[in-house]
């Protein structure tokens, strides 16, 4: 028997921003589900099932706190998951909930994934004192700088190429009401003469931290036919995980990644993604990432990714458009980052993007990537249902 | 075998948490000495309030003032507190059915033994002497035989509401490295780096973790390497953190020890930060009385050809 076809029918998020005082946790989700749920017309009581992601329970200190999000949620009597992947939790939450479609488990379900970064501090709740090991890492940028450098070495890539990945996400975000960063005034220049944090990444080549959430009701064919707007539909999705440290490792272009990618163009038929896809919501933390992923997912050819960038192939009017919506660079909420990945993929197959619309997409890559890179979550939406 | 080491591990943390309306308004009543629940759709009071309804899901932000009186509904005893718990001296965690709610809230009741506590049993809120708009403003329960007091119908809007809160955290743990991490540790304290040899790819991990994360299988073989290694990449670090006694800029390299098949990380010193490079052939400088090598130093020699090392990066 086939896999019953995915739609998503709603998308909501959260303006997202560096602290939601007004809120709870609660308040925070609710806002974005309500939104999700108005986009589809749907009430609570259509929903069947909730899945729900979030980064580490460290970064709020609310230990499990889908127990008590299941009221805003309105999750009580039905089932609810909660999905943990990393960084990549967002996308892997999503595909939790497209499965149990496709497996006809469920007819809709709510899925939805947030952080509120100002409750906490991530960078903390990353370098816990462990006894016996020697402090040395500096967060995160710490972590992923020395990758940057052997894929500059690796590629031979201009020094240049990580600002003008974040002089476009970030001219992209002034297209997005939801982003985070709004820099009405950002200039190459200013990317440029940013301070060199960990140097290759500079202070602008570098995501905020956000309180945001994010939400997709994801329907069944049935669903879909009631649906009031165009939805999306979903073509192939994968998760793939490697170990976060083995001898061979390769951490400029991970094999889990390349086979998660590889898994979703063979599900959707894609043989050449670089003109088959029309663009490419893509897991960026740091800018130097969208020439490494560009290559990882086979947009590009080893070494090759960062003259796609340089030539401006993945700005939103080129024709390989990167982070329309301004990428994690302009948003992070960390557990969220990657469902918004795949909610914008989904937002511009429908034709709903507002002014970072691409014209006519029609199949969108949407990728979140998490740990050290060790979780990867894809999905590629058509604004076509499968086999149709 | 030799002894597996330990050590406390305790983590803990100031989180923040911003009220939204609901709990606002109950956390600025009980600064107040006002208790407040929500009305639900079905005419319910829930105390302690919540912000949906769990029903209809709908929002519900209808506030009611119950009364600080009420009746154990349940209840345990607790022979030996804790630190951070309500009380020093042994107490009955209870579940206490304010007057006019129809749910619980679980508190303390200062009751001198077990015997002096039961379900049923009419108890009041005793309020702390300063408050500030937290669940501890209610300093515990205490047992009461007088008449029901009643609630002057409190509308939940206050002068000056607290929004947010500081919920700090603490877990004590005790943490164990395990057997082969044990052993790379008591290695480096005599200034030797002992890694681990995997039986079926027979790749050496630097530092050890008693299994090959790629075959999964046990590793036991150890294997000394080093003390030389190469440079296989690396960042400088701008940003002084906290708790961290380097100066900066630093060096953080990815240090590929001869032998090993992993990068360890470490610092660079011993050469201006400009100057470091992918290659450069290092050796640790060690500091009396630590545990690691305090960095890694320039050898002099050649620096590495990239093919020697670009699958250790």
């Amino acid at each position: 028997m086939s896999k019953e076809p995915v739609a998503v029918v709603g998308i909501g998020q959260t303006k997202h921003v560096a602290a939601r005082r007004d809120v709870s946790i609660a308040g925070l989700v609710r806002e974005a589900a309500r939104r999700a749920l108005d986009d589809a017309e749907l009430t609570w009581a259509d929903i069947d099932a909730v899945v729900i992601g979030k980064a580490p329970d460290f970064f709020e200190g609310v230990m499990m706190p889908e127990l008590y999000l299941a009221d805003a949620l309105g999750a009580v009597g039905k089932p609810m998951l909660r999905v943990h992947t990393a960084g990549s939790v967002g996308g892997s939450t999503a595909l939790v909930a497209a499965n149990l479609v496709a497996a006809r488990v469920h007819g809709t379900v709510l899925t939805l994934a947030f952080e509120k970064q100002s409750e906490s501090n991530a960078m903390w709740g990353l370098s816990l004192p462990i006894p016996f090991q020697q402090p040395l890492l500096a967060g995160a940028g710490g972590f992923f700088a020395p990758h940057i450098r052997a894929y500059m070495r690796r590629s031979g890539a201009p020094e240049t190429v990580g600002a003008l990945v974040a002089y476009k996400d970030r001219r992209n975000a002034l297209k997005n009401p939801y982003a985070h960063l709004h820099e009405h005034d950002i200039t190459l220049d200013k990317v440029m003469a940013s301070p060199m944090l960990w140097d290759p990444i500079r202070y602008s080549e570098t995501c905020p931290s956000s309180d945001g959430a994010c939400a997709m009701v994801l329907t069944d064919r049935a669903g879909a036919a009631r649906a009031p707007r165009p939805p999306a539909w979903m073509l192939g999705g994968a998760m793939r995980s490697e170990p976060t440290l083995f001898a061979g490792k390769d951490f400029v272009s991970p094999q889990a990644g390349q086979d998660c990618a590889a898994d979703v163009y063979r599900q959707a038929g894609i043989t050449d993604p670089r003109r088959e896809i029309d663009g490419a919501e893509i897991y960026v933390p740091f800018s130097w990432y969208e020439p490494m992923w560009l290559e990882n997912l086979g947009f590009a050819g080893e070494g090759e990714g960062w003259k796609l960038t340089e030539a401006g192939v993945t700005e939103l009017d080129g024709d390989l458009p990167v982070n329309m919506s301004g990428g994690v660079l302009s948003t992070n909420p960390i557990g969220a980052s990657g469902m918004i990945r795949f909610a914008e993929a989904a937002l511009q197959v429908r034709g709903q993007a507002g002014e970072h619309q691409v014209d006519g997409a029609r199949r969108v890559l949407g990728h979140a990537y998490g740990g050290g890179s060790q979780f990867f979550s894809m999905w590629l939406v058509g604004a076509e249902p499968p086999d149709s | 075998m030799p002894e597996v080491l330990k050590a406390p591990l305790v983590v803990e943390f100031p989180f923040t948490r911003s009220l939204g309306p609901v709990q606002s308004a109950f956390l600025t009543g009980l600064r107040e000495r006002v208790v407040l629940g929500v009305r639900t759709a079905d005419g319910r009071t829930l105390v302690p309030p919540v912000e949906y309804d769990p029903v209809t899901a709908e929002d519900i932000r209808d506030l009611v003032e119950v009364a600080p009186t009420g009746t154990v509904t349940t209840w345990a005893w607790n022979h030996a507190p804790r630190r951070g718990q309500p009380l020093t001296t042994p107490f009955a965690w209870v579940l206490v059915r304010l007057d006019g709610a129809d749910t619980a809230l679980l508190h303390a009741l200062d009751a001198p033994g077990p015997d002096a506590v039961h379900t049923g049993m009419r108890v009041r809120i005793r309020w702390a002497a300063e408050r500030t708009g937290a669940i501890t403003d209610i300093a515990c329960f205490e047992p009461y035989d007088g008449d029901r007091a009643q609630p002057a119908g409190h509308t939940g809007e206050f002068e000056d509401p607290v929004t947010g809160i500081v919920a700090a955290a603490r877990l004590d743990y005790t943490y164990s490295p395990g057997r082969a991490q044990t052993a790379y540790i008591n290695a480096l304290s005599g200034r030797r780096t002992v890694g681990e040899r995997c039986p079926s790819c027979r790749k050496v991990y630097v530092p050890p973790r008693g299994a090959c994360p790629t075959c999964g299988v046990a590793t036991s073989e150890q294997v000394e390497v080093g003390p030389r290694g190469t440079v296989t990449t690396f960042c400088i670090v701008n940003i002084k953190a906290k708790n961290l006694d380097i100066e900066v800029p630093y060096v953080y390299a990815h240090i590929a020890l001869d032998g090993a098949d992993l990068a360890l990380h470490g610092r660079i010193g011993g050469i201006p930060y400009d100057e470091v490079r992918m290659g450069l052939r290092v050796e640790p400088v060690w500091t009396e009385g630590s545990r690691y090598p305090d960095h890694y130093r320039p050898t002099g020699e050649p620096d590495a050809d990239y093919d020697t090392y670009k699958e250790l990066l």
